[in-house]
């Protein structure tokens, strides 16, 4: 199977302080890979490098060319999406406006067939079509995230690059949220997660890495890390099971 | 003051106002999308109108050498990165807008008599002339400190301004012009004399406020800028880029602006340096709207426009004084209802 994102010896720095140091990472065509890992270990870090958001050295390499200087704008025209953890939506704007900016790169690329990728993702979020004439900043923090992750779609990307869906949402929203996210994968769509939700993650996606301090601890299968002793002791816990029934495997 | 005197004031405060009410929009857009306070906005008024002027007179305004030179700057600054990323073909197009085009209009004003052209087409030709200054402009000047602060963008502002008020005295000379009017016609409606002028200066920017919503309202170029206004981390996530916004927003603002010196120019004698008193009036229309709300803006403006009137002719030595004075009481009352907020860029 063909890699759609290959990222070698990435090492990101904020000034003196090295935040991700040597990371390695791939995500083959159609797998969900996630990266789990507690706080301040250089996730967020890691999606913003790849996207070009933050300036990086290493190699990463995308749909099968090397982006040596990465640029958010080219990224996005490339077919890569950043849902980012604070979802930045245009809050004074209509959902549907949202939605239509989210095709904005194809449109200027002279692919003007918004219309009907808005019908799919309506399909997939009947919510945001009952509230598609709503102002953004008006909706609920689940429907944000929908819009959000609807608004990536719109681009039509290769590959969707997720940063924490699930956080400060209900429960309810966040099995909506992985169970979407298995939709996706059933639909072509590669994705990389980034969770602190590691069980939920762990079940949805194929391969899994896990960060700690800025470097890449472990790696593997989704499944082989979740029975891993030193995985489930540090991030999954033995008290966890109502995380077990939140969980879903998208099938 | 008898009524006639009063309607005849106000018709001409209501004219100016609608030019002071493009100016406030222009600055508000260019504000929100870039966060440039754009002092020169004033200058582009200047520019349209003698640059309208010197087409009748049928000299070669030097604006379009300005354009040509602004053009080899964009070039310089562009073309490397155009042939790196997208090749022979793109680097072209850089140099087709930039270069070519400025050429194309050299040589069309100088071999082919566009003086005795009909208004429409001088005005249109005024327009191809002075709005690609706007997006050059913001490449060579605002581009390169796009994400630095407000202040350092003012700072560049006011540079700016001062080269565009320099470069007009050496194209246009010192001396003042008037053009011809669109309209000759007058009509009488009541008590009142109304100019056809001050009816295409009032329809004209009608229009073109329609036009503007209608561009941000269904566009999704306009949406985009207004996206970009809104949450700038996000645009780009879209593939909306701050330079693409940026260049869109001051050709927005380059139309507006040669617009304006199109329209006042037959009723008002636009010297080199007038475009700033102009573009400050906008500004306090704008100011009265917090640099935020457009159509508080508009309103300001009107309001800044026939203040602008009555004082001059009650007290014309103290016609300025009164109208900037006018901003005190509004950053007053503003400072006084809204919370501070914290710049966060």
């Amino acid at each position: 199977m063909a890699n759609i994102l290959e990222v070698k010896d990435l090492c990101v720095s904020y000034g003196k302080v090295e935040a991700l140091h040597n990371a390695n990472l791939t995500v083959g065509e159609g797998q969900i890979v996630t990266v789990i890992g507690p706080n301040g270990a250089g996730k967020t870090t890691l999606l913003s490098a790849i996207m070009g958001v933050l300036p990086s050295r290493g190699e990463i390499s995308f749909d099968g060319s090397v982006e040596r200087v990465p640029e958010v704008e080219r990224m996005v025209s490339r077919g890569m999406n950043l849902v980012p953890e604070k979802r930045e939506l245009f809050g004074e704007m209509s959902v549907e406006d949202n939605l239509v900016l989210g095709a904005f790169q194809r449109y200027r690329m002279g692919l003007r067939d918004h219309a009907g990728t808005m019908e799919e993702v309506y399909a997939l979020f009947p919510r945001l079509k009952e509230r598609r004439s709503q102002m953004a900043g008006t909706l609920s923090g689940g429907e944000r995230q929908m819009l959000a992750v609807g608004r990536a779609l719109m681009a039509r990307p290769k590959l969707l690059m997720l940063d924490e869906p699930s956080l400060g949402l209900a429960p309810l929203i966040v099995r909506e949220i992985f169970r979407i996210i298995g939709e996706l994968r059933k639909r072509g769509v590669s994705i990389l997660l980034v969770e602190q939700n590691a069980r939920a993650a762990l079940q949805v996606a194929d391969e899994a890495y896990v960060l700690e301090t800025g470097e890449v601890a472990m790696s593997g299968p989704a499944r082989q890390l979740a029975d891993d002793p030193r995985v489930i002791e540090a991030y999954l816990g033995l008290g966890g099971k109502h995380q077990d029934r939140l969980a879903v495997t998208g099938e | 003051m008898d009524l006639e005197i009063a309607m005849l004031l106000g018709q001409d405060g209501v004219t100016n106002g609608a030019i002071y009410a493009l100016l406030a929009l222009a600055l508000v857009l260019v504000f929100a999308v870039t966060r440039v306070i754009f002092i020169p906005q004033g200058e582009f008024v200047a520019y349209g109108a003698l640059t309208l002027a010197m087409i009748e007179a049928g000299r070669l305004p030097g604006t379009v050498w300005l354009l040509l030179a602004a053009g080899v700057l964009v070039v310089a600054l562009d073309g490397l990165d155009a042939l790196r990323r997208g090749g022979v073909g793109r680097l072209m197009k850089v140099v087709g807008w930039n270069i070519v085009y400025p050429l194309a209009l050299v040589a069309l004003m100088r071999f082919v008599p566009t003086d005795t052209w009909p208004l429409a087409a001088k005005v249109a030709l005024t327009m191809a002339v002075v709005v690609p200054l706007g997006p050059m402009i913001y490449r060579v000047a605002y581009q390169p400190v796009a994400e630095a602060s407000v202040l350092i963008l003012l700072i560049v502002s006011v540079a700016v301004h001062v080269a565009m008020v320099g470069l007009a005295l050496l194209f246009f000379g010192a001396e003042g012009s008037r053009t011809s009017a669109f309209s000759d016609a007058s009509f009488t409606v009541g008590p009142m004399m109304v100019s056809g002028q001050s009816l295409w200066v009032i329809g004209t920017s009608l229009a073109l406020i329609v036009a503007l919503a209608l561009f941000f309202g269904r566009t999704i170029y306009g949406k985009a800028l207004r996206a970009t206004a809104i949450n700038r981390a996000g645009a780009r996530l879209m593939g909306i880029s701050p330079a693409l916004a940026g260049r869109l927003t001051f050709m927005l603002a380059a139309l507006i602006g040669a617009l304006s010196g199109v329209l006042i120019a037959p009723i008002a004698t636009i010297y080199y340096d007038t475009g700033f008193l102009i573009g400050l009036k906008g500004f306090v229309a704008a100011i009265i709207g917090g640099l935020a709300s457009y159509p508080i803006a508009a309103l300001g403006a009107i309001l800044v426009g026939v203040l602008e009137a009555f004082s001059s002719f009650w007290a014309s030595a103290y016609k300025e004084v009164i109208v900037f004075t006018l901003i005190i009481p509004v950053l007053v009352w503003r400072s006084l209802t809204s919370h501070h907020v914290e710049e966060d860029e």
